[in-house]
């Protein structure tokens, strides 16, 4: 049973393998059969998890401190089940978006590299979210760097590889602090499994090491996550790559290094999770909302504005941490677990939602040309789907009801109105209007009676896709009972105050 | 799992699925379209007629509740309040739709058109049928959402600026809206809507419950055109007829009126809101919004928006029969509802059709048209009339319960407010029916769009005016019978100020 | 408190980290910013080393041994790519700088 893990990052790593040395014919094929594979496999696992609690297995029977253990509850159930879902529909839509042309030429090159690097990327984020140990995780993050800037780098364009050369650079400086921050955890605790450290955490005094490492340890994953004021490479490595690759990177790399930041802060340095720690990161997270969506805002090309979008909403995650953290009363007052999963909730809806869009952005360049917005004219008319696709999303991500969206940010409102900061209700507030402003920015050129002048169908399955994502990210909105429920399984933070009601 | 659960399910989402299914035909199929359109308003209609008849005769309480996460629901559910804006909204959609098919016979994306038109109808539904804050929410932003495409269905500069205030409006209320929504979730442990309030006793502090009406007004005020929340309702006239008929009788600015209705009676409860002191401030703006909307009606030369500041003025009658404490003004308010809606969208129609059939826009070249367009022009002068107040007409009844109510309150002003308000109606609405019949026709300027028929115009736009004008006759000539509006007001009236007490 | 010699390997990392990222910011051709990475990267083996010191009084902890030869493997892999990337980007363009840092050296 508890080989599953190992698994679910065998599965698409062995894909990675075949997909390479495979005959360029047929990898499209055997690529979208491994990631259904393992996206339906990563959704079992999160069934199982939810069903049993927890799941453990010691690498080689070598258990920690000394070995590596991998270990999955809840928390990492529900990325898994996200990066299952959201995969498996990227995937399908990478697959009609490097379809050969009708004389089987035509995205060769792109079709080649990506379903390896796919699938290796699939692998290490697998691996980061159900491994339990720091260094492990190092590798994890490495390997999702190095993936994702050699995906962005497939359409073989020059402003994706200038993109990808900075991106790449900031995710190794981004590694590097971390594996520095994760080597003096070490130093303090003398081992490298996370809950082992989280159990020796709970008894430690607070330490300058320790804050040292955690500020290590939090700006090098910070840079990874693209939070503000470190976002600057996140809107010209999204926006250069082919759209299933933007769609992938916004919706799901991201995430990673957010889920875990979310494990290292929760877990290990509980005992330094502090109000001015939170309402630092709120702030940051308030610069993120306004800073990227008016951005998005002053942008002129559709994709450069979905990745500013991107900056926004990570914002969106980070302000679950003053939520989270107990405003009023002691430091050993209970966290508050709605504001938690409501921002995890919205992790979800955004990579729906945001890989909906990037591949509804994908589908109009592909048809019309280019993505200038004032390009944008007669879009509604010619690609109808598209077109409710893209508002569809835009509809979640402004957190409007009935979406994911709406759900989240029901929650995140709540308890911030509970824990007696109202100042972050105005922020997810505002921060939804100002979505409004660039959604409805694009709406209205679609809605121009232009016909474009150059146009060519795009693949209808592939609009389909997007639609179906986008759709996803609304159907989540009627019923979040289950989710909510999962991310309780098997009570992924020990050392939560106020016991055992964790998320 | 049974009826019960079902039947305000189908209800709502009866015109959903048909819209949906619209929205995938291609522009030529006009006939597939006529009959999904037809469809789904005439299966809405049968579903009212049954909920209308289980919970007036059989008694039974219709009621949907899914669990959404933890202890907020998705609830549909029929009572006397829903009923009455459901019935309002099945037939008008059923009449409008109509309307819409020969109105926009020619006009490109229609498909588009009235996929939208029916995720409106839908939106409307859910509104009318929701039985929590959460579900009302749900469905009131649904409603901006589907109505944005309809206002902007022209593309023209003027629609998209139109469009872009209608957002800017609507969606800054709706957050405000969530908030108070949220900060009640959150202090009141319930937002169901309960007959009586549910607040009440709750031990809130009066400050908190102030400023959570202040934020939930803001953005309910915002559809049923407040003032100073109302400049977006008068540019959305560039949309459609038949838009704008929905929009300013049933869908939109209805769903903030019956949003104030079931705020004051429903979550607060009309006698501790008005201990709270919050309805004096909401009957005094409803009031100056009454006098402001009249006034600016008579300075417009174009129909339509004259038509528009009518509106703005006529709803907050609404408001202020809600925030006066009484059971006539009750009455009042709850029967204005669904009278200003038929009277409304029947002067709508006819402004439609006036536009469709000679191209007249403008009030002076409507001069004589009642001699061409006589089906039009009575049914206008039925649907003006009722407006001014002229009894028996519908607007008459509504009139005399408010203006009674005030009475009752003791708050002398308000039958003055009325009489002042009835005053410039008239002089807005009498010069039109005045040109309209004895002005010598302006055959100079009219166009002749529709050829001459044995009809003055497509049998499509006049029988629905025709039919709402029969319809706010009858509404005001036998409000005295069982099945009359009133009677529905009073039945709910007597089980809020009567049954809630004990 | 005598300096021991593990303090000494963690404050020489420390410093050495900082002169990396001094380099990653200051320079601008790439593979300048490549060689900082890198030096950064020596930096944290080393501090690996003296932590190994530092838990055991007699030889050495195995663990951050093995941490630091894996940690060369993965640097030298990220390194061969930048290179890669460094050189096509050269190739297409003739630049050996990023567009936002034309002017530095």
């Amino acid at each position: 049973m508890s080989e599953t893990l190992v698994w679910s990052i065998l599965i698409p790593l062995l894909g990675a393998i075949v997909t390479f040395w495979f005959n360029p014919r047929w990898v499209a094929a055997i690529g979208l059969a491994f990631s259904l594979a393992t996206g339906s496999f990563a959704l079992w696992i999160a069934y199982a998890i939810g069903r049993d609690g927890r799941l453990l297995h010691e690498l080689g029977g070598w258990g920690a401190p000394l070995g590596i253990d991998l270990y999955a509850d809840g928390l990492s159930a529900f990325m898994l089940a996200t990066n299952g879902l959201v995969g498996i529909l990227i995937s399908a839509a990478a697959y009609l978006y490097f379809e050969p042309n009708g004389d089987g030429t035509g995205h060769a090159q792109e079709r080649r590299a990506f379903w390896p690097l796919w699938l290796f990327l699939w692998s290490a984020l697998n691996l980061a979210y159900v491994s339990s140990d720091a260094f492990n995780l190092y590798i994890a993050v490495e390997l999702i760097g190095l993936a994702g800037v050699a995906l962005i780098v497939i359409t073989g364009r020059h402003d994706a590889m200038v993109a990808a050369m900075r991106y790449l650079l900031v995710a190794l400086l981004g590694s590097l602090s971390y594996l520095l921050g994760v080597a003096m955890l070490y130093g303090e605790f003398h081992t490298l499994d996370l809950r082992l450290m989280a159990e020796l955490s709970a008894e430690a005094e607070s330490s300058l090491v320790l804050w040292v490492s955690l500020a290590l340890i939090s700006v090098g994953l910070m840079v990874k996550t693209a939070l503000f004021p470190l976002h600057f490479w996140l809107p010209p490595a999204h926006s250069s790559a082919a759209a299933p690759v933007s769609a992938l990177l916004s919706a799901l790399v991201v995430k990673a290094t957010f889920y875990l930041l979310l494990r290292l802060w929760f877990g290990v340095f509980s005992d330094q999770m502090t109000v001015t720690f939170g309402q630092v990161f709120g702030v940051l997270a308030t610069m993120a909302i306004i800073g990227g969506s008016v951005q998005a805002i002053l942008q002129r090309r559709l994709k450069m504005m979905v990745a500013y979008s991107t900056v926004a909403h990570i914002g969106y995650l980070f302000l679950l941490l003053p939520l989270t953290i107990p405003f009023r009363g002691s430091d050993t007052a209970a966290w508050n677990f709605d504001g938690f999963s409501g921002g995890i909730y919205h992790l979800l809806s955004h990579a729906l939602a945001k890989s909906a869009m990037f591949l509804a952005a994908g589908i109009v360049i592909m048809s019309m040309g280019n993505d200038r917005l004032r390009n944008l004219r007669g879009m509604a008319h010619q690609l109808p789907l598209t077109t409710f696709a893209f508002g569809l999303a835009g509809v979640s991500l402004m957190g409007l009801p009935p979406s994911g969206g709406f759900v989240a940010k029901w929650f995140m409102i709540n308890a911030a109105i509970e824990s007696g900061q109202w100042w972050w209700a105005i922020v997810l507030l505002v921060g939804g209007l100002l979505t409004a402003v660039y959604v409805f920015l694009v709406l209205r050129y679609a809605f121009l009676p232009v016909h474009p002048p150059h146009f060519r169908s795009p693949p209808r399955r592939l609009e389909f896709v997007a639609l179906t994502l986008a759709l996803l990210s609304l159907v989540i909105g009627f019923r979040a009972v289950e989710a909510f429920d999962l991310l309780e399984a098997g009570t992924p933070f020990l050392n939560a105050p106020g016991g055992s009601e964790g998320p | 799992m049974n009826a019960v659960f079902w039947i305000p399910l189908l209800t709502l989402f009866s015109s959903f699925f048909t819209g949906v299914f619209i929205f995938f035909l291609r522009e030529d199929q006009k006939v597939l379209r006529t009959i999904l359109n037809m469809l789904g308003a005439i299966i809405k209609l049968i579903f009212t007629a049954i909920i209308f008849w289980g919970t007036i005769f059989a008694g039974i309480n219709y009621e949907t509740r899914f669990t959404v996460i933890a202890d907020i629901e998705l609830l549909l559910r029929v009572d006397l309040i829903s009923l009455m804006f459901v019935s309002l909204s099945a037939v008008l959609w059923l009449i409008t739709t109509v309307y819409a098919i020969g109105y926009l016979e020619r006009s490109p994306h229609r498909s588009r058109f009235f996929g939208f038109f029916s995720l409106c109808v839908t939106a409307t539904m859910g509104v009318a049928l929701a039985g929590n804050l959460f579900t009302f929410f749900i469905f009131y932003e649904m409603l901006t959402l589907a109505t944005y495409p309809l206002v902007v269905h022209r593309g023209t500069r003027e629609s998209l600026r139109a469009g872009r205030n209608y957002l800017l409006y609507t969606l800054s209320g709706g957050a405000l809206f969530l908030a108070g929504i949220v900060w009640l979730e959150s202090v009141a442990g319930t937002i169901e809507f309960q007959l009586g309030g549910v607040v009440a006793g709750a031990g809130i502090a009066d400050g908190v419950l102030i400023s959570i009406f202040i934020l939930m007004m803001a953005g309910l005020g915002v559809k049923a055109a407040i003032v100073p929340l109302h400049s977006w309702l008068p540019q959305a006239m560039v949309a459609p007829a038949p838009v704008s008929a929905l929009l300013h009788a049933v869908a939109v600015v209805k769903a903030g009126a019956y949003g104030i209705v079931r705020l004051v009676y429903e979550v607060y409860g009309i006698v501790f809101a008005a201990q709270l002191g919050i309805l004096l401030p909401l009957a005094i703006l409803a009031a100056i919004t009454i006098i402001y909307g009249s006034l600016r009606a008579l300075a417009q030369d174009d129909l339509k928006r004259r038509l528009a500041y009518s509106t703005v003025s006529q709803l907050s009658y609404i408001t202020l029969g809600v925030a006066i404490l009484g059971p006539l003004a009750s009455i009042g308010a709850l029967v204005h509802l669904v009278h200003q809606g038929l009277m409304k969208i029947t002067l709508f129609f006819c402004a439609g059709n006036f536009t469709e059939t000679l191209g007249v826009k403008r009030i002076d070249e409507l001069d004589g048209i009642g001699r061409r367009m006589p089906w039009s022009m009575t049914a206008f002068t039925i649907g003006a009339f009722g407006m001014i107040g002229v009894p028996p007409l519908a607007g008459f009844v509504s009139k005399w319960y408010l203006s009674l109510g005030g009475l009752e309150a003791g708050m002398y002003w308000v039958p003055l407010v009325f009489v002042t308000s009835s005053v410039l109606n008239a002089m807005y609405f009498l010069p039109i029916v005045y040109r309209g019949w004895f002005r010598p026709p302006r055959e100079d300027v009219w166009k002749e769009l529709i050829p001459r028929g044995p009809l003055e115009t497509k049998w499509t736009l006049l029988a629905p005016a025709i039919a709402t004008a029969i319809l706010s006759l009858f509404t005001g000539l036998f409000a005295g019978s069982w099945l009359s509006p009133l009677a529905l007001a009073e039945l709910i009236v007597l089980e809020m100020y009567v049954e809630g007490r004990e | 408190m005598p300096l021991s010699s593990e303090i000494v390997f963690a404050l020489a990392a420390i410093v050495v980290f900082c002169l990396g990222l001094y380099g990653l910011i200051a320079y601008a051709h790439l593979v300048r910013k490549i060689m900082a990475i890198n030096i950064m990267g020596s930096a944290v083996f080393l501090f690996f080393g003296a932590i190994a010191r530092r838990n055991f009084d007699e030889g050495s902890d195995p663990v951050p041994q093995a941490m630091v030869i894996t940690g060369i493997v993965v640097a030298v892999a990220a390194t061969a790519f930048a290179l890669t990337l460094a050189r096509r980007i050269h190739a297409i363009t003739g630049e050996t700088q990023l567009p936002e840092e034309q002017s530095r050296p």
